[in-house]
């Protein structure tokens, strides 16, 4: 990874390096614990809701077969009776095990829960994400949560205090709630078994990226007409760096004229130029250009100056 | 300040890695407008043109990404490549199976492929299978008040030992009709498929807890089968536990046998990386469980109507034994073409 990406990326002990198939080096981030319980919490609100509103639509259509005439076991009533329970028992054990499946297969990667807090599955290997890791990663959930919960539930609901039931099923809960606490890419146990990971999906404000690039900034801006109205010789622009010459483009980017004037006056200091007043931005302008310029051609030629100190 | 993309634009740039980024441009930009469609599920507002030049416009674009690193130090060119390349990664390495590819490619020898790799685990399953039934069967042989922790109390009702030959001979034949059947199908489907996902889950703790499943639940089946041989209805019993039997416990000796393997291949990694060997062996078995899933839902029908609907020792067996054989060809018979899906 070069110099450029390492000291962008904040230092949260998130970063990863991922090759992709065709051998491209691509930082990803591992998702936040805080991101995935956020999608699990939506996730299962979601189902519950889908669960309950199956279960009203099914309940009221049953009720109103009850209030229209007497149930019995083999009249037709009885039998759309039964329609409707096993309608209900179909759809309630699909809401449970499909909902995963059936947004994690798709094109996105990323249940609902999980596109609302940013984040998405990967293979961990960088390659296709295939059927089966989803398969897989989602099979273990119903051990991981599902079972152990329905577990507690009843521990505690059989005589109100927790047996040795409970305090096993609340271990049982425990060990894997905290499985991703244990290791350092974050994996719950369906992760390690599919071979997936949870990953940072890319910020959208990248996109404008693009349109306030500073290279068009300064080819477009006023200095791109008045271009000669500073020349920097070799000595003036050695004393920098490519770290510098990126804090240079994010002060460029702000655009916040006390935090250029700042700038501005520190360079005239290093380089030993007199600071005037008005000309912050020109002058940044054309020495982030020249500066960048000639680290560039230096990259090149092989010869790269990481910062000022180098 | 707006953005210039004209050739003169091009020339005019001073910087070199001002004019690569000029050139390529247009790919960038029509890599992410494709990229943001797919990502927001547009799918069908994208033109078959579009599809089919994404992976080429991935493909550039990465080389883009690359070429920049070595020359160019606008950071914000790097960043915006970074994420459009790890966007656009999400997408052509994404899951792009649909389900019913998937599905052809499963049925059609996936699963059965998948199957035979396990075959260590399939025969250590079942042999803790047969040893479960021996060692219910004894227990309940040496002291029948076994029976009731062995049984759980849903069965226990009429079925306890002490209980008259007619009592057992009409739980086998007559009692169920009661049932709505279709309801009690999808009910049934439902608990086997919990004790299949467990089998299979448990795996996880290195195989033990599932082949402790297996054991308890064949030891059910154990003292079963010796109150029914009691009472002389061993052929009689074997039949009413077959015609859906040799499918459940079929696919509950996959289940078990698919955990196996997973905590066998934790424990024994091998030359391989444990994490990488654990998920190796995680896809083989959630293809297994899969198919586990489906001989559930058949085992279900065959129990809710079939049982019902055949109401003799001999046409229950035949369908019992028919499924056996079904299975075993279908796994193990023969070979289709389409092999080594998915577990490579």
């Amino acid at each position: 990874m070069n110099v450029a990406a390492s000291t962008r990326l904040p230092a949260a002990g998130r970063e990863r390096v991922m090759i992709t198939p065709e051998g491209v080096a691509l930082p990803l981030t591992i998702a936040s614990r805080g991101a995935r319980v956020g999608a699990l919490f939506l996730d299962l609100f979601f189902i519950g809701l889908l669960m309950t509103v199956t279960t009203v639509i099914l309940l009221s259509v049953a009720g109103g077969a009850i209030t229209g005439g007497a149930v019995t076991d083999k009249g037709p009533l009885g039998q759309l009776l039964e329609t409707l329970a096993v309608i209900w028992i179909i759809t309630i054990f699909l809401f449970r095990n499909a909902y995963f499946l059936f947004f994690e297969l798709g094109p996105r990667g990323a249940t609902p829960g999980k596109r609302i807090t940013g984040i998405r599955i990967a293979a961990r290997d960088g390659g296709r994400l295939s059927a089966e890791m989803v398969i897989a990663r989602n099979l273990l959930r119903d051990i991981e949560l599902f079972l152990p919960l329905v577990f507690i539930a009843s521990a505690s609901s059989e005589g109100g205090d927790m047996g040795a039931a409970g305090i096993a099923a609340t271990a049982w809960f425990l060990i894997f709630m905290l499985f991703p606490l244990f290791n350092k890419d974050r994996l719950r146990a369906g992760d390690v078994i599919a071979g997936s990971w949870v990953v940072e999906a890319p910020k959208r404000k990248l996109e404008a990226a693009m349109s306030v690039a500073p290279a068009a900034q300064v080819r477009a801006g006023p200095a791109a007409e008045s271009a000669p109205a500073y020349r920097f010789g070799e000595a003036e622009l050695a004393v920098y760096g490519e770290y510098e010459l990126q804090m240079l483009e994010r002060v460029l980017r702000d655009n916040r004229p006390e935090a250029m004037q700042a700038v501005y006056e520190a360079i005239c200091i290093k380089i030993g130029w007199t600071a005037g007043h008005s000309d912050a931005r020109p002058f940044l302008e054309a020495y982030y250009r020249a500066l960048r310029q000639r680290l560039e051609t230096g990259m090149r030629m092989g010869k790269r100056k990481a910062d000022k100190f180098a | 300040m707006a953005t210039q993309t004209a050739v003169s634009a091009i020339e005019a740039a001073a910087l070199r890695s001002d004019r690569f980024r000029l050139e390529r441009e247009d790919d960038w930009k029509r890599l992410d407008e494709i990229v943001t469609r797919m990502e927001k599920g547009r799918l069908r507002k994208l033109s078959d043109d579009d599809v089919l030049a994404l992976p080429v416009l991935y493909r550039t674009v990465a080389s883009s990404l690359s070429i920049a690193r070595e020359t160019s130090l606008d950071a914000a060119t790097l960043a915006y490549l970074e994420a459009l390349v790890q966007r656009a990664w999400f997408i052509v390495y994404g899951p792009r199976a649909s389900l019913g590819s998937w599905l052809r490619r499963f049925l059609g020898g996936g699963l059965s492929a998948s199957v035979r790799a396990i075959w260590l685990d399939l025969l250590i399953a079942l042999a803790v299978m047969v040893a479960g039934t021996v060692v219910g069967w004894l227990l309940v042989a040496g002291d029948a008040e076994w029976y009731h922790s062995l049984v759980p109390g849903q069965f226990a009702d009429a079925r306890a030992p002490g209980a008259s030959r007619e009592v057992l001979l009409k739980t086998l034949f007559d009692d169920q009709t009661k049932e709505p059947l279709a309801a009690f199908a999808a009910y049934l489907f439902g608990n086997n498929a919990q004790v299949s996902i467990m089998a299979f889950a448990l795996g996880f703790a290195f195989g033990v807890p599932s082949l402790m499943l297996l054991v308890q639940n064949t030891a059910t089946l154990g003292a079963m089968l010796w109150l029914y041989h009691g009472a002389g209805l061993t052929l009689d019993f074997a039949a009413w536990i077959s015609i859906h039997g040799t499918t459940e416990l079929f696919a509950i000796l996959l289940a078990g046998a698919a955990g196996l393997h997973i905590g066998r291949s934790m424990a024994f990694p091998g030359e391989r990386p444990i994490m990488q060997a654990a998920a190796e062996a995680g896809r083989r078995a959630s293809q297994v469980m899969m198919g586990v899933v489906l001989m559930l839902i058949v085992a279900a029908l065959l129990e809710g109507f079939g049982r019902q609907l055949i109401n003799n020792t001999p046409g229950r067996l035949g369908v019992g034994t028919f499924m056996l054989f079904f299975w075993l060809a279908y796994f193990f018979g023969f070979r289709f073409k389409a092999e080594g899906t998915g577990t490579s």
